[in-house]
């Protein structure tokens, strides 16, 4: 290995996961997240036209802790996949592709995902 | 000339999904769609107490709240399920259980969109008491 400074195969002990990964993963992983809340969101309209047995069904879920709790996850996975689907386009048009540009952006997308998440649960 | 298909053909019957760049398109189309729309539902919760039954059904009754709720649900449907139809083609490789996947993804994203815009549909024309 005297070499040094040339590129090497990744290696478990030597392996860095990039962040990049990391959001484009989570893309996916919040997008399903956001598909299962669609039937929430169908069932929250639905629950308002049917009447006030069906909303209070849906009211106690959405006011229990598990469902605050998935209420906050699902807001933050909108803000998430809303931001990252942004830089998605920015790539389709051919923008952003540089290494330290994506890193950049990715770390912006999981910041600006926290602070929008936190902005929208104080102010509401 | 190994083949007597049109290059035309060859084009339109092309890649794995067999629809060429249809669905990468209408998967940006509504992405952005949803990206507006979105923007707007957040701003609206945030600016509208929305908790009590009344004062939702009177804010969705609003024709403008229920078109834009009519889109946004329509988009949300179509738009996830061109994503969950990604995913099943990524990881479900069997032939029967994939296409039966995909059918029941389909099925599923229908179901959601025609209960969402039913019950919007209902308040909008004053049928929720």
């Amino acid at each position: 290995m005297s070499n040094s400074g040339r590129p090497l195969s990744p290696h478990l002990s030597i392996y860095r996961w990039p962040v990049t990964m990391t959001v484009s993963i989570l893309h996916r992983v919040s997008g399903i997240a956001l598909s299962a809340g669609l039937v929430v969101f169908a069932w929250w309209l639905l629950a308002a036209s049917s009447g006030p047995g069906a909303w209070d069904q849906f009211s106690a879920f959405a006011t229990s802790w598990i469902g605050q709790l998935m209420l906050i996850g699902w807001s933050a996975a909108f803000f998430f996949h809303l931001a990252n689907g942004i830089r998605h386009i920015v790539w389709d048009f051919g923008y952003g592709f540089e290494l330290p540009t994506a890193n950049a952006s990715a770390w912006f997308v999981l910041v600006l995902t926290v602070i929008l998440t936190a902005a929208f649960w104080v102010l509401a | 000339m190994s083949s007597l298909r049109s290059p035309l053909a060859k084009v339109l019957g092309s890649g794995s999904a067999k629809d060429g760049t249809g669905h990468f398109w209408s998967q940006r189309v509504s992405a952005a769609g949803i990206a507006l729309l979105g923007s707007w539902f957040v701003l609206t919760l945030l600016t509208t107490d929305l908790g009590d039954r009344n004062d939702l059904i009177a804010w969705v009754a609003a024709p403008q709240n229920s078109i834009l709720l009519l889109l946004l649900s329509i988009a949300l449907a179509w738009h996830s399920n061109l994503g969950v139809q990604v995913v099943i083609e990524d990881y479900v490789h069997g032939p029967f259980i994939k296409v039966v996947s995909l059918v029941l993804c389909k099925f599923a994203h229908f179901v959601a969109a025609a209960a969402a815009v039913f019950g919007i549909l209902k308040i909008a024309f004053g049928g929720a008491a």
